[in-house]
């Protein structure tokens, strides 16, 4: 090491930074070139690009790529949603609280209680509205509750330790929650009841045809942010969220009570992901104990892929998550002749995470974070 | 902390808060209860800690009073406190604190009764009813609770005002009693192999549990043996402490020689159980040594570890076993070994080398993320043609040592050989630890800036923990295909990482006996995420505990057991320069500085 600091002493380019690179490019030669490979298969499924890649091509037909488009978007919502939670918590206390998704998993839980009870007593099929109503109700308040509880258990004693100790601790939450529900519910799927008919039909929007609970879905992802939007830049509690997001001590100092805003912090993320919950459960009307895991990882990830601390940024990273990890196996892996792509899906949301952070680690929309969170 | 440096030395702790007690009571309350719900007093009441009197079951719920009343009832004793008298007053809010605990039990034995919550509560049973009636009649039960819970309330409000001599024995024969009892799988098979048979039929009772003499005998030893060896290994504690450097040295070294000859000894007394136990345990400790080095010493929180593992395992089965549905040259499994171990290297580096720029709690995140990948790649159609996708791989063939085969059906060799890796891990996590790399790592950990400044390579040393760990991770994984003898991707869950984070955190970060330590306890008596441990009833409710205890270990004693004195230095910082600062060892104007 000592020879080579007089040689050149100028030169600071590692050869890990030569390596970075070549993983870039590897990343982008990878996407352009199952890029073209899709764009010829459809051109022609007989054209000689696409056979040399993927002899099996068959290429997709339009109302398929719009279906899986909207399921990605469907999803993408989802997790945008449970994304703002991770985004905000991470703003305000430069952290990432992992068991963020639990408290997701806890929303769909309370919410298949809920309804069960319901449908039992006969008013799911009777007074469909009102119940739904009852349960998005019941489960917010339980997800909320649950953030906020864990915050003041786990997280407030840990305020201004080194931060991987809080994230260390968040993952002991998220195990015990998971495993909470098991010991509490027993292990294995749970189902919601059955939707009425006339909100799973599919009713054609401006040329796609989307399953009403995807509709609902979006709808209700759009309204939830919108609300949150009005939330954090029009009243004073969310004047003062972002103030305590910039600078803890001298928010204290503008007479804003930095505990209060925290915990009202955890509440809202925890409302957020309730509503998620419920989303998930019209979605796919079942739910097990490590329903928050990969949803909550993947959530993350959209905060991270939208610019973490910036709420608009999570939703949108959401929402091209969501769409990037149900059309990218098909569009991008199939032409290039992998097999049983959509066992992949999952990976494919990890490697999108990866490359936004090699390539743009601030994420697509920039990080609103302030200095000493940065760090 | 408003008072002056002048008149700390008259500062009292202060009286008894009683709202903290019933906060106390309330939340013990509600333990009795989710433990109760969760289905602990029922599964495990089976386990018999003494005989006729107490079962496992019931010893999860009666800790409860007991423990909260004690903790309620202490009080951090700052720098230039004295410490408060204590008073009956005392032994009254510890009876107020087991009063609540055991109320929440009275409160779910009436809902139990008047309401029907069987469909999401599975626990919420007649049986539940019956055990917390103690199988008479409801009120009865409650009765009993009211008193068994402020009894015990009391008792641990009484902690307190006994003097710190006799609290250390209470605990100290409590701890015995409960440790002979769940080590009885272990302690049983040791003895039989010593041939002492005699000695287990007199302590435990035929189906598990010991007898209320052995009990009394375990109690009335662990009183006995300090008092009368206990003044001897003190004064050779003061002999070995005080002797020359050179001596000492020696000492050590005798001492180690003499254990490792014991560890080597052991397997050949011990039974099938015990030997397949202690086998898993060591496959853990070098999974935790190498984890070791990446979090406890370089600072670096991977949570995809068990990639490697998996790397190790798969590379393993693929090189050795003739099912191999790709690639299968049946090498013998040393070779394969170096094969082994340069290809995790490899992996680590190629894992590492993108995230090691990154920010700490990103990189975690990233690892996990490229642990999932490697596992779902493993489990894939499209590569199945080299791993076998979900059918795994099967028929791996054991170690071929020349005498004998080590493979699963023989845990014994499987225990002997995953000693010589864990005396090889050991070794090398001991040697590095005081070498240049090691300092650099810690230096990372401490401050990764200033160790920049200080002209470390940061980069290339960060990656250095990434191969090495990963390395030891491989003879693990090596050890575990052969072990096993076929391997699926569902062993390399991330909850094997979280797991093996666990056992590092609880153990104590950056000390190598308290990763032993930590698995040891964790893995031996818990389980691992598949293996059973000694208590096997615990089965369901490990992952929960294992949960629990990570919390509690971070907000509590985030240095572990067994702490690296270094660590717990950085990790109390603050607490250190208040003291000192107390003290008058600083000036007031430093510790504005402290971060």
């Amino acid at each position: 090491m000592a020879a080579t600091h007089d040689a050149k002493p100028t030169s600071r380019v590692l050869w890990v930074d030569r390596f970075l690179t070549l993983i870039r490019i590897a990343f982008v030669v990878l996407i352009s070139v199952g890029l073209i490979a899709f764009i010829a298969q459809q051109i022609d499924p007989q054209n000689p690009l696409a056979r040399w890649l993927n002899p099996d091509a068959t290429g997709l037909t339009a109302p398929q790529f719009k279906g899986l488009l909207v399921t990605g978007l469907a999803q993408g919502a989802m997790y945008g949603l449970i994304a703002l939670g991770y985004s905000m918590v991470y703003g305000v206390l430069g952290f990432i609280n992992f068991a963020h998704g639990e408290v997701f998993m806890v929303g769909a839980m309370s919410g298949m209680i809920t309804s069960n009870k319901l449908a039992d007593a006969g008013l799911w099929e009777d007074a469909f509205l009102f119940s739904l109503l009852f349960v998005v109700v019941t489960s917010i308040t339980i997800s909320t509750a649950t953030a906020v509880i864990m915050e003041r258990i786990a997280y407030r004693p840990l305020r201004g330790s080194p931060r991987l100790i809080p994230l260390i601790t968040s993952i002991g939450v998220s195990f015990f929650l998971q495993n909470m529900s098991v010991v509490l519910l027993g292990p294995g799927a749970k189902s919601y009841p059955s939707l009425p008919s006339w909100l799973s039909q599919k009713r054609s929007v401006i040329g796609f045809e989307i399953e009403g609970t995807k509709l609902v879905v979006l709808l209700t992802a759009a309204v939830s942010m919108a609300g949150l939007w009005f939330l954090v830049e029009r009243t004073r509690t969310g004047k003062a969220m972002r103030a305590v997001a910039e600078d803890k001590e001298i928010a204290a100092l503008m007479g804003i009570d930095v505990n209060r805003t925290i915990v009202t912090t955890f509440a809202v993320g925890g409302a957020m992901a309730g509503v998620a919950g419920i989303l998930w459960g019209i979605l796919f009307r079942s739910v097990i104990h490590t329903t928050g895991f990969l949803p909550g990882i993947k959530a993350f990830s959209a905060a991270v892929v939208g610019g973490i601390g910036n709420l608009g940024g999570a939703m949108a990273g959401g929402l091209s998550l969501g769409a990037a990890e149900a059309t990218a196996p098909l569009v991008l892996l199939e032409p290039l002749g992998v097999d049983g792509v959509s066992q992949l899906r999952d990976a494919v949301a990890f490697a999108v995470l990866i490359f936004v952070l090699l390539v743009r680690p601030s994420g697509l929309f920039g990080e609103r974070l302030s200095d000493e969170d940065r760090a | 902390m408003t008072a002056t440096s002048d008149n700390l030395s008259m500062l009292e702790a202060p009286g008894i808060n009683w709202r903290r007690q019933i906060r106390f009571a309330l939340v013990g309350g509600l333990s009795s209860a989710f433990i109760a719900l969760a289905g602990m007093p029922v599964g495990l009441d089976g386990r018999n800690i003494i005989r006729p009197i107490l079962s496992m079951g019931y010893l999860a719920l009666l800790w409860v009073p007991f423990v909260f009343a004690s903790l309620a009832g202490s009080v951090v004793i700052l720098e230039g406190m004295t410490e408060r008298e204590r008073d009956a007053k005392d032994l009254a809010a510890g009876a107020l604190v087991g009063l609540g605990s055991s109320s929440g039990l009275i409160l779910l034995m009436i809902l139990i009764q008047n309401f029907n919550l069987r469909d999401p509560l599975v626990n919420w049973s007649p049986q539940l009813l019956n055990l917390l009636s103690f199988d008479r009649s409801i009120g009865l039960g409650m009765l009993l609770w009211l008193i068994l819970g402020t009894t015990l309330g009391l008792l641990g409000g009484a902690m307190h005002v006994v003097p710190g001599k006799v609290r250390s024995r209470i605990l100290a024969v409590a701890l015995a009693v409960f440790a002979v009892s769940v080590l009885e799988t272990f302690l049983t098979d040791l003895l039989e192999g010593f041939g002492l048979e005699v000695l287990t039929d007199f302590v435990y009772y035929k189906r598990g549990g010991l007898e209320v003499l052995g009990a009394v005998v375990v109690a009335a030893l662990t009183l006995m043996i300090p008092l009368m060896v206990g003044s001897k290994i003190k004064d050779i504690k003061t002999r070995v402490v005080e002797m020359p450097n050179e001596e000492r040295r020696r000492v050590n070294l005798l001492l180690l020689t003499v254990c490792a000859a014991l560890m080597l000894v052991l397997p050949f007394f011990l039974g099938k159980i015990t030997n397949e136990l202690l086998a898993n345990v060591g496959l853990f400790v070098l999974l935790a040594l190498g984890l070791n080095i990446v979090v406890g010493l370089a600072g670096i929180l991977d949570l995809g570890y068990v990639a490697f593992f998996a790397v190790g395992g798969y590379t393993t089965a693929v090189l050795t076993s003739p099912n191999s549905p790709g690639f299968s040259p049946e090498l013998p499994w040393p070779v394969a070994l170096i094969v082994v171990v340069v290809l995790t290297g490899i992996v680590g580096l190629f894992i590492g080398a993108p995230v090691i720029r990154m920010r700490g709690d990103y990189l975690a995140i990233v690892t996990l993320g490229f642990g999932e990948i490697i596992r779902l790649l493993f489990l894939s159609d499209w590569l199945s043609g080299w791993f076998g996708g979900a059918q795994g791989i099967t028929n791996i063939p054991g170690v071929d040592v020349g005498i004998g085969t080590v493979k699963g059906t023989d845990p014994r060799s499987v225990f002997l050989l995953v000693l010589v890796f864990c005396a090889i891990a050991i070794y090398v996590s001991w040697r590095l630890e005081h070498s240049r790399l090691g300092r650099a790592w810690m230096a990372i950990r401490e401050d990764e800036d200033v160790a920049e400044a200080m002209g470390v390579n940061t980069t290339n040393t960060k990656l250095m923990a990434f191969v090495v760990g990963a390395v030891l991770a491989s003879f693990s994984g090596a050890i575990f295909s052969a072990k096993v003898g076929s391997i699926f991707p569902t062993s390399f869950l991330m909850l094997v990482s979280i797991i093996i984070l666990v056992v590092v955190i609880v153990g104590g970060m950056g000390n190598i006996v308290g990763v032993i330590v930590g698995a040891l306890v964790l893995i031996g008596v818990l389980g691992g995420p598949k293996q059973p441990g000694l208590l096997q009833e615990f089965s369901q409710f490990k992952l929960l505990i294992y949960g629990a205890l990570l919390v509690w270990m971070m907000l509590k004693r985030p240095e572990g057991l067994v702490p690296n004195v270094r660590r717990t230095r950085e990790l109390h910082q603050e607490e250190f320069l208040q003291d000192a600062w107390l003290k008058g060892e600083i000036d007031t104007d430093d510790h504005e500085d402290s971060p």
